[in-house]
């Protein structure tokens, strides 16, 4: 694989790839009805020691 | 027999090392296989001496596993002071030259020593034995592999010495954050492989369902950890019997691979590591939840996906191709997005109990720390802007960032962390002395602003000499020049480091009478406790 090839692709399927992930990734974490689910996961330090 | 296995594996592990110490090619790779016999030889004359056949009492093994933390909140106290006083002396030994004693202790084999040694020693130890901390009461779980997490905490005090003692004896790779050669890497990835398998195994057999978000970071940390040690330091020695050898890579490339490690080392090690240690001793200490969770989730997501890009704006201005150049810096400015994110998380996390300011002091140190964090990636990405670089590269300008970011933020959130932990971990009913912590925060404090503010007026200053040109088109000052206009700023430095360092000291002190079990008599903070009132 030349290098040429390798920069292609990596700035462009490879970086539509990653930024998809990242959006899905935030959008999993701010999804309607996680809020519940995060705030107990907050307590999780300070449930015992 | 009790370290019957240890003892029979170190001895032949210290005969290897005479061996090598006897066939070396050269002087300094001699010496410093004479210094592993040692210090491996020492180590195994300790077990032999501690030895016993009675059988074994039985483990508790549905305890926490706190030992090799114990020992871990020790090292990183020891090698923080260790680490800092290195510091103070080679801040000594640019204002006063006649400081360097050739050939051990100059500045060039000293600077090495000061920044591993705060940098791996100290932040290393600290990350070592907050995760292992942390990871067993956020999965309800014993840590896994029973004495593995022992081979990694002496693995790494091994490799800290050599380490040390390479760089004394004139052994470096000359990358830096990187010196260490090729033995010393491979003895690291080996030590760092056995952490994976201890955090990852200890989160697998975890009581609690969900993973808290500061085993995110710590395991980021370790994994990233992992691949920027490997994929920097892959070379071909020229003697297996010898210290020296060669990259993987050359030029260009080689440089670029270096800064890919060297910032992501800054944005793993010493963000995401720490990160996690906020996202755990904040909470705890403030005794309230994170501000917002799903916060930190983006948190996380944001720097994992932005920082590992930033690096090309350690090369601006350098044979790297312009389009890698402004992509570094595009990056960098992106990373404002986690930083604030991750700021105001800390910072909120005291809402509604922000008089906790007032009445402790171990709290004033993590805020503190949270606010370093903010200002030192804040000043980041301005300084990674090219027409800024371009002025504050090679400058003490970026002296003072980085001490801001690690004295400021790394040190101040590893010392809220010990001193949250060590009454816990020694059963001790509270801190030898609180006011001892006050005094730390102030020293500490005022140290860093001393630091950063004179780095700033002395790197700008320097930056503005060096591209000053008279109407001929000359340099108007010699290089010798600048270096003499720096001298006074150069003193202030010293002066604010030893500041930070007696703060350490006062650190190790009550630190020591903690873990003795004394209880300094005080006043207590003032508004600590409730005031009592005459009954109406």
């Amino acid at each position: 694989m030349s290098y040429n090839l390798m920069r292609e692709f990596a700035d462009s399927w490879g970086l539509l790839a990653m930024a998809l992930f990242f959006v899905g990734c935030i959008a999993f974490a701010l999804r309607p009805g996680g809020k519940t689910l995060a705030d107990q996961a907050a307590q999780i330090p300070l449930k015992d020691d | 027999m009790k370290f019957g296995t240890e003892i029979v594996v170190l001895s032949l592990f210290a005969f290897a090392a005479l061996v090598a110490a006897g066939f070396g090619v050269e002087g300094p790779f001699r010496q410093h296989m004479g210094v592993l016999f040692f210090a491996v030889a020492g180590f195994t004359a300790i077990l032999l001496r501690n030895t016993d056949f009675k059988p074994a009492a039985p483990i508790d093994t549905s305890a926490y596993m706190d030992g090799p933390i114990r020992y871990g909140a020790i090292a990183t106290v020891f090698w923080g002071v260790v680490g800092m006083l290195v510091g103070v002396i080679i801040a000594l030994q640019l204002a006063y030259p006649h400081l360097n004693i050739q050939p051990w202790f100059n500045f060039g084999r000293l600077r090495p020593l000061h920044t591993s040694g705060v940098v791996f020693a100290f932040g290393g130890n600290a990350l070592l034995c907050t995760s292992l901390y942390v990871v067993q009461r956020t999965c309800r779980a014993r840590l896994f592999g029973g004495k593995l997490a022992w081979f990694v905490f002496w693995g790494y005090q091994l490799f800290i010495v050599m380490a040390a003692t390479g760089y004394l004896l004139g052994i470096t790779e000359a990358r830096e954050y990187a010196e260490p050669e090729w033995y010393v890497d491979l003895w690291l990835t080996i030590v760092w492989v056995a952490y994976l398998i201890l955090f990852l195994g200890t989160i697998l057999k975890r009581k609690e369902p969900h993973i808290y978000v500061a085993n995110w970071f710590y395991l980021s940390f370790i994994v990233t950890i992992a691949m920027l040690h490997v994929v920097n330091n892959l070379s071909m020695p020229a003697s297996f019997l010898g210290s020296k050898s060669y990259s993987a890579f050359s030029g260009v490339q080689d440089a670029l691979t270096q800064w890919w490690y060297g910032h992501n080392a800054v944005g793993f090690f010493l963000t995401a590591g720490f990160l996690g240690m906020m996202y755990y001793f904040v909470p705890k200490q403030a005794n309230r939840p994170v501000y917002s969770y799903r916060l930190s989730i983006v948190h996380f997501w944001a720097i994992i996906f932005l920082y590992i890009w930033a690096g090309p704006h350690h090369l601006h201005y350098t044979a790297l191709p312009d389009w890698a150049q402004t992509l570094g810096m595009a990056f960098s400015i992106m990373l404002w997005m986690p930083s604030w994110g991750g700021m105001i998380n800390g910072l909120m996390t005291l809402s509604g109990a922000w008089d906790k300011l007032r009445t402790d002091p171990i709290i004033r140190m993590m805020v503190m720390a949270v606010a370093f964090y903010g200002m030192s990636t804040f000043e980041g990405p301005i300084m990674s802007i090219k027409t800024v670089n371009s002025l504050s590269h090679y400058t003490d300008w970026t002296i003072g960032h980085v001490h801001s970011g690690a004295l400021g933020w790394v040190g101040m959130i590893s010392f809220g962390a010990i001193y949250y932990m060590v009454p816990k971990l020694w059963n001790r009913e509270r801190l030898y002395s609180l006011r001892l912590v006050t005094w730390h925060f102030w020293l500490a404090t005022l140290g860093i602003v001393v630091y950063a503010a004179v780095m700033w007026v002395s790197g700008i200053m320097q930056g503005l000499m060096w591209r000053e040109y008279d109407e001929q088109g000359f340099l108007v000052y010699s290089f010798a020049e600048t270096v003499a206009a720096m001298h006074p700023f150069y003193v202030m430095r010293a002066i604010g480091g030893a500041m930070y360092l007696t703060g350490a000291l006062l650190m190790a002190w009550n630190v020591t009478m903690t873990i003795l079990g004394h209880q300094r008599e005080e006043q207590p903070m003032p508004g600590s406790e409730p005031a009592l009132r005459p009954a109406e």
